[in-house]
């Protein structure tokens, strides 16, 4: 067969591949079939987590020390205490809840509820940052740089948001979220660019991207946008205006970027789902030659990919401005570049599966704020659970193994780049 | 692509890149002597101090008279310039181009120290400082790629090892313990690399970034659960400087390159035997031929599997001796994200040098050159940002990246897992 036929062959496939409606089982079904991977990672998770805080904890070995039992009892104890305050610090305590409600004071019943609130507040820039990435990923360019993207959209956005003043709130918010989605854009439409037209690798063109962007925020902030009457490296504050507007009084500090952190996923679902541009975008990232022998122009839609996921990554910053700190300040690591990886390849490159990771991934990161204080594990947990939950899911070799689950094609796991030394 | 190898063979270059070539070194010229010689007095002078920090002078320091010198620099990067253009260096190309920026750079420095004086040889030093735990994580990074596994965990690897080291180094009381410890956790983390890209076929970028992910959260939740309260845990030897007989009583240089801790020293020992392990033996060969072609490779009899293992263990091992640096070599304990991302700095002087040993050397010599001058920019009153200097390197890595200076060549089979037939 000739390279062309092949291609030709491969394209039909593809096409074929991407439009057709599943027909194996019910919805149920087939949302059960997807789930179950990424749940079996999770649960995997959280016990091998619960292993790493027993092997951690001195007591466990104290008790050891005197009997197997109450070295058993110890460690039941310690993850119990563990896990118990991450509950309770990231959904609320049923008790707290129970005696607020009944006592009927609207402080106590917010405070009462607060741990799930913020709960939701730190699941909005996962919800931005897991999308920018499965779009990247749907489109075949892996945006590893969502870091220096949340930091230029950031910037973007609070200078927006204090260096115009006197607009009404309804013009002032969009504003201030598309100069920040803007900034974003801009660090993503370079490495694709670059991408595009000189084949140097996204992934260190976006790492790179990332320290200058930190310095770019160092300087910013130590000269041009910094706050006049202070010493600290640390933007004015935004105008009132720009502010997303929060829903409930002290201390509650739900905003209304969760809403449009949700609206970013219908627009991603309804983008890469429902309209050309996206049929197209997947087209070039499930198989570029394909693509290409079908007509559409490939480096087109992979610059268009890091645009568009660099938007996405510049609205987690920019939420992270308006909705909570109200200024900007010097910040070398914010982290989400690296977990929204975790989240896009936990919620399977689909915008549900995403905000359902986000959410997860959120909760668990308010809770360990708990857990911390009630039970003495570093908030740090997160990160190795994070660590080895992405494990199970890009190998799902692994979960099938522990689990005995039948293999199915995709034996070879997640695999979204190559080498990167240009074409 | 043919005719692209056969250039390179014959050390031809493309008449285009010739010309820009030609055209970068005339703008070096006119801008050495538009923004820098035009900016000093006529009679000004610079001092460059030429006694590495912390010993005693071997040579005078270095006045010249500043604008003169400019003006002269100026001139030969635009004769150089004139020369390129019009019959062309050829295979000299890139040396050129390291003289010219090498004479940027001494304009820069004359202008900026004009009437002042300014350290040369104490900058020198401590870009060679700079420069270790980058030029390690660079030679990590070749080995494994030249396997072709793409290792991006560099960054992970080194903070874990920095750990061990502390630990290990503070328990025992003995640094050599300590780095050894760092050693065997990058060589382990190495093989962890390994067995999920290669036994399961992950996507090594997602692995690399989960050992990354990985390393971060399990050191910080050591470090605040067991080294901040038990501060003798985190209390590790600091190698001493010493000074290699001989060779450190050359003068200036020999102060300036054999004057330093173990870790200096390996980096000089890695470099050499690197180039000729990767380059002049059978064992070379046979990694670089799997990084290129591994089907070809497994044709031929070799077990591309194993050779891959091999190389991204060693990968891990040389990656710990970089993490070692940082608290063995350096500050003696180990702080939550010290290594701030000076893996993924040496994955870019990776890049730069061309996944070739002795150019990882330089383009980490380059970044921390310019690390170092960046701190001195407030000394110096140079009145732009220093963080544009920071930048710099980045910026600078995304443009060879871009083929605008040459064209890098990555190991052809970089990232792609290699599945056996049959």
């Amino acid at each position: 067969m000739t390279e062309e036929k092949k291609t030709k062959k491969a394209a039909e496939i593809l096409v074929e591949e991407l439009t057709k409606t599943p027909t194996n089982g019910t919805w149920l079904q087939r949302v059960g079939q997807s789930m179950l991977i990424p749940v079996l990672a999770v649960i995997s998770g959280l016990f091998l987590g619960a292993v790493f805080i027993i092997l951690t904890s001195e007591d466990v070995y104290a008790a050891f020390g005197r009997s197997i039992g109450q070295g058993l009892g110890a460690s039941f104890q310690i993850v119990w205490e563990s896990y118990s305050a991450l509950f309770t610090g990231s959904l609320g305590d049923p008790a707290k809840i129970s005696a607020a409600l009944q006592s009927g004071d609207g402080e106590a019943i917010r405070r009462a509820f607060n741990p799930f609130f913020e709960s939701l507040v730190a699941s909005t820039p996962y919800i931005f940052g897991g999308l920018a990435l499965a779009l990247g990923f749907r489109a075949g360019v892996f945006n590893i740089g969502a870091e220096g993207q949340v930091f230029v959209g950031a910037i973007f956005a609070a200078y927006a948001g204090y260096a115009i003043q006197g607009l009404p709130a309804i013009i002032h918010i969009p504003l201030a979220l598309a100069a920040g989605a803007l900034g974003g854009a801009i660090w993503g439409f370079i490495p694709g660019w670059l991408k595009a037209k000189t084949g140097g690798h996204e992934v260190i063109n976006t790492i790179m991207m990332n320290y200058v962007a930190f310095r770019l925020s160092e300087w910013l902030l130590a000269g041009p946008m910094k706050r006049p009457d202070s010493f600290n490296p640390i933007s004015p504050t935004i105008a009132e205006s720009a502010m997303l507007p929060r829903f409930f009084g002290y201390p509650i500090r739900f905003h209304l970027g969760f809403f449009i952190a949700l609206l970013a996923a219908w627009f991603v679902y309804w983008f890469l789902f429902k309209t050309t541009w996206g049929f197209n975008l997947r087209t070039v990232g499930a198989n570029p030659s394909a693509a290409k022998y079908a007509g559409i122009n490939v480096t087109r839609y992979m610059v268009l990919g890091m645009t568009l996921s660099g938007a996405l990554a510049g609205l987690a910053g920019t939420n992270e401005v308006l909705g909570l700190n109200h200024n900007l300040a010097l910040a070398f690591y914010s982290g989400y570049g690296f977990d929204s990886i975790a989240l896009a390849l936990l919620g399977n490159n689909h915008p549900i599966g995403v905000v359902l990771a986000a959410l997860l991934f959120g909760t668990m990161r308010n809770g360990a704020t708990r857990m911390q204080v009630a039970a003495g594990i570093p908030i740090d947990i997160i990160s190795i659970l994070q660590a080895v939950i992405l494990i199970f899911i890009a190998a799902p070799a692994i979960i099938r193994t522990i689990f005995r689950l039948k293999e199915r094609e995709d034996v070879g796991g997640v695999r979204m780049v190559s080498g990167w030394g240009g074409n | 692509m043919a005719t692209t190898a056969l250039r390179r063979e014959m050390g031809e270059v493309s008449p285009t890149r010739r010309r820009v070539m030609g055209l970068l070194f005339l703008v070096a010229g006119f801008g050495i002597w538009f923004l820098f010689s035009r900016g000093v007095g006529a009679a000004d002078l610079t001092t460059f101090g030429m006694t590495p920090g912390g010993t005693d002078a071997t040579i005078g320091d270095l006045i010249f008279p500043a604008r003169s010198t400019l003006n002269i620099t100026a001139f030969l990067c635009v004769a150089l310039g004139g020369y390129q253009l019009a019959r062309g260096f050829g295979k000299y190309t890139n040396l050129i181009l390291g003289v010219v920026a090498l004479g940027f750079l001494f304009g820069f420095l004359a202008w900026a120290a004009a009437g002042k004086s300014v350290n040369v040889a104490g900058l020198l030093s401590s870009s060679l400082v700079k420069a270790v735990p980058l030029t390690l994580g660079a030679l990590s990074g070749i080995l494994a790629e030249r396997s072709g596994i793409v290792n991006i965990a560099i960054e992970g690897q080194m903070l874990a090892a920095a750990m061990m080291g502390s630990i290990i180094g503070s328990v025992t009381g003995n640094g050599w313990l300590g780095l050894l410890a760092a050693i065997c956790t990058g060589g382990l983390l190495g093989w962890l690399l390994g067995w999920l890209s290669i036994r399961y076929r992950t996507d090594q970028i997602v692995v690399g970034t989960v050992i990354n992910i990985f390393a971060t959260g399990l050191t910080s939740y050591i470090s605040s659960k067991f080294l901040q309260p038990y501060q003798h845990l985190n209390n590790a030897p600091i190698f001493p400087r010493v000074p290699l007989p001989l060779l450190s009583d050359i003068p200036f240089f020999g102060t300036l390159l054999f004057n330093h801790n173990v870790f200096v020293y390996a980096m000089y020992i890695l470099l050499v035997v690197l180039t000729i392990a990767l380059f002049s033996t059978k064992w070379g060969l046979r990694q670089r031929s799997v990084g290129e072609h591994p089907r070809a490779a497994d044709t031929l009899g070799i077990n591309v599997y194993r050779t891959q293992y091999m190389g991204v263990i060693l990968s891990g091992m040389v990656a710990g001796v970089a993490g070692g640096y940082f608290t063995l070599g350096s500050v003696g304990r180990f702080d939550e994200v010290m290594t701030a991302g000076r893996g993924f700095i040496a994955l870019a002087a990776m890049i730069f040098g061309n996944w070739m040993p002795f150019g990882t050397f330089g383009a980490g010599l380059i970044f921390g050159f310019a690390d170092s001058l960046a701190a001195k920019f407030s000394i110096l009153g140079v009145n732009i940002p220093s963080e544009f200097m920071l930048m710099a390197p980045y910026i600078a890595t995304m443009v060879v990246l871009a083929g605008v200076v040459g064209k890098v060549q990555a190991p052809a089979a970089e990232g792609e897992p290699y599945v056996k037939e049959g």
